[in-house]
């Protein structure tokens, strides 16, 4: 009892001005002392007291990127315990650093997608994101063939694939080496890692969803209300900047699967591809699979007017 | 009173649905990812700047007319702001996490983030508008002269601070090239216009309320001086207006299929159209109402305008501006948007909190200025106050 109290101080103290400040923090106030409360019970039990505490420790964690090696590691654990007294399953949460001279880039052929959406069923699964309300990083636009409009495509189908005289377009999030989503971030909650993937830290979003207003291909989702993944099709080897499982209120988005990419694997959607139409793979190896398709195939990239510098190309056999 | 009390409460239950069931308690989705409570707080944010087409003519060029509404129009400010950002705090996902964007604790992404500049030049605006009038209003309690040195250097400040306000609310959505809609440099000059509109017609009309129902003397000139404001603004309205649907019209592009949906319709979808030809229709009516002095002077008429046009600026702001950003969405696809009654409630409560801050202010300073309430004072010093009269 007194343990759990001197660290629950312990923890705060440093941040403690968090609590005396403005209106806004008296709402967060609230949230946290119930946690705080609930951690003091002496009647609660062992696991909902010890779940609380890394409730109210979550609370006042700081934004990822400040964090020093300690505290990163701190809250990896502390996302593996919620989640053992939460669900009694083991999740790995990994905090994999980006790897020196790699700048991941990606390459959709149009060629060969057919509109098959393993890419999109796989992505789901490998991102833990939430079935209810169908949650999607994956857009594939079915367009006529002569129509390269997006606006008369059709990205909603229901029919056999593929359709006679149609073709075949993904899109997801671009990776932007300039990307506007992060700018207009009030509180840097979303940045560029120096191996060129935006992430998201879903502790310290606030959820205001400027950045979805500032992204012109439709890359960011929102969690309009408590996300809900059955146990049974979880993914376990989780990354915090990735596929870890986030709260209602705060944004996510592709993150070239950084659970896997960082492991020297490819991102699901590229894995789950039948026909070979999706090729990930890092810039700056002269040797790489993209460096390939940059150099011999004719590629383009949309909506390059915007300035905003995507790492994905598309390209046509 | 308990009529706004119970608005409040009314207000606070939707919110507490809200939270309990996210924002999916509100009509909004990934394509319309902003709604009422944004197209709201831009639309006070415009309401609190205006409140510094009173503070000129008062403190910069001595104009006595509007020396007597210069208190009830920090009041509209004060309020007006207070409501703007309690519009921001129940739009976010997580308004626990605010202190995200505190200075020391947080980590605020400035200069680079026009939500950031928003955050510092809203509180910013509140306090220079509670300090001003808080420090004229105890100087007359205590029965003594304001010194012009202490407060004139704010005022001037308030001025500048009104005016970027309300252009840094405009950029933050200007500035924004995937929404090709608000991406233009009319914008800020539009917001301006607006507010300029809207804010000193709400304040005439509380004048004119205020002058029927209490002995605090509001001068015709006053009131006449401000509908010429008014009237300037709104005729520059109409010119904005035409230009923009000119623009977005003559040669339809990609990039005007916004504005096609907001005022015609767009593949069959057509919700806004109503709204904006409303909008539009109160606007040019009341400001040609507006323009020919004798129907100006007439109070009932006036009255009448200002309503008008107070309405025509908030649909504007609201279904002509913020949601139809949002339509189509980044790869031409249209998904409507239509608020629930969770986000009615909350914004009646919001406005109802509103109000009630706004009354408290002017029932204070209405009191003070009318000598209702002061200080007890020795004699020497009542007499003194009597000579400043």
């Amino acid at each position: 009892m007194r343990t759990d109290l001197v660290q629950i101080l312990n923890t705060v103290m440093d941040r403690r001005a968090a609590i005396a400040v403005g209106g806004a923090a008296i709402a967060g106030a609230a949230t946290a002392a119930a946690a705080g409360l609930d951690a003091l019970n002496p009647f609660a039990s062992t696991e909902s007291r010890e779940a609380s505490r890394i409730e109210w420790q979550q609370y006042f964690q700081a934004n990822y990127r400040v964090m020093t090696e300690e505290e990163k590691q701190e809250s990896l654990a502390r996302l593996e315990r919620f989640h053992e007294l939460r669900n009694g399953t083991r999740i790995e949460v990994s905090g994999a650093e980006p790897r020196a001279n790699v700048l991941f880039g990606y390459a959709f052929n149009v060629s060969k997608c057919r509109g098959y959406m393993d890419c999109v069923r796989a992505c789901i699964r490998e991102n833990n994101q939430d079935r209810k309300s169908g949650m999607a990083y994956i857009r594939i636009h079915e367009h006529k063939k002569g129509d390269f409009d997006f606006e008369k495509a059709d990205d909603n189908f229901f029919h056999e694939v593929p359709a006679a005289g149609h073709f075949y377009l993904g899109t997801q999030c671009f990776h932007c080496q300039n990307p506007p989503c992060v700018d207009v971030c009030p509180v840097k909650a979303t940045w560029m890692e120096p191996d060129g993937i935006v992430v998201v830290d879903y502790n310290w979003c606030i959820g205001c969803r400027y950045c979805m207003a500032a992204c012109p291909y439709d890359a960011r989702r929102f969690n309009w209300a408590e996300p809900e993944v059955p146990q049974d099709e979880l993914s376990p080897n989780q990354h915090y900047l990735g596929n870890r499982l986030r709260s209602k209120g705060v944004v996510e988005k592709c993150t070239f699967c950084i659970q896997r990419s960082r492991e020297g694997k490819s991102p699901a959607c590229v894995e789950a591809c039948p026909t070979g139409a999706r090729i990930f793979g890092n810039l700056l190896d002269p040797n790489s699979e993209i460096r390939w398709v940059l150099a011999n195939k004719k590629v383009f990239r949309l909506k390059e007017d915007l300035g905003t510098d995507p790492k994905f190309w598309y390209f046509m056999d | 009173m308990a009529l706004l009390t119970a608005l409040m409460c009314a207000g606070a239950f939707a919110y507490s649905v809200q939270l309990d069931r996210g924002l999916a308690a509100t009509g909004m989705h990934d394509h319309v990812s902003w709604g009422f409570y944004i197209s709201n707080f831009a639309f006070l944010v415009g309401v609190a700047a205006a409140a510094v087409i009173l503070v000129m003519p008062t403190y910069i060029l001595h104009d006595v007319d509007f020396k007597q509404a210069v208190l009830i129009g920090e009041a509209v400010a004060v309020s007006a702001v207070l409501m703007a950002i309690a519009f921001v705090v129940v739009d976010v996902g997580g308004p626990a996490r605010l202190w995200h964007a505190l200075p020391v604790i947080g980590l605020l992404n400035f200069p680079r983030s026009l939500l950031a500049w928003d955050i510092l030049v809203l509180n910013g605006y509140l306090a220079l508008n509670f300090a001003i009038p808080l420090y004229l209003l105890y100087s007359r309690y205590c029965g003594r002269t304001p010194d012009k040195k202490k407060y004139v250097p704010f005022v001037l400040l308030s001025i500048a601070w009104a005016v970027s306000l309300h252009l840094v609310t405009a950029f933050l959505f200007a500035g924004l090239p995937a929404r090709p809609y608000w991406n233009s440099s009319l914008l800020g000059p539009r917001f301006l216009a607006t507010a300029f509109t809207a804010g000193p017609a709400l304040i005439i009309l509380i004048l004119l309320g205020i002058r029927r129902f209490t002995e605090f003397p509001v001068s015709e000139n006053t009131i006449q001086k401000l509908a010429m404001v008014v009237t300037v603004a709104a005729q520059v309205c109409c010119v904005m207006t035409t230009s923009e649907i000119f623009t977005e019209t003559y040669r339809t592009t990609h990039h005007s299929h916004s504005a096609k949906y907001l005022f015609f319709g767009l593949h069959g979808y057509n919700r806004l159209v109503p709204w904006i030809w409303t909008s539009i229709g109160l606007l040019f009516a009341a400001t040609a109402t507006l323009s020919i002095h004798r129907l100006r002077r007439h109070p009932a008429m006036l009255a009448a305008c200002c309503l008008a046009l107070f309405g025509a600026v908030e649909i504007e702001k609201g279904m002509g501006t913020i949601i139809p950003g949002f339509i189509p969405e980044p790869w031409g696809k249209i998904h409507e948007y239509a608020p629930t009654w969770v986000e009615f409630v909350v914004g009646a409560g919001i406005a109802a909190m509103g109000a009630f801050v706004f009354t408290v202010l002017a029932k204070v300073a209405i009191a003070v200025e009318l000598g209702y309430m002061s200080q007890r004072v020795e004699p020497e010093a009542a007499l003194s106050t009597i000579d400043a009269r």
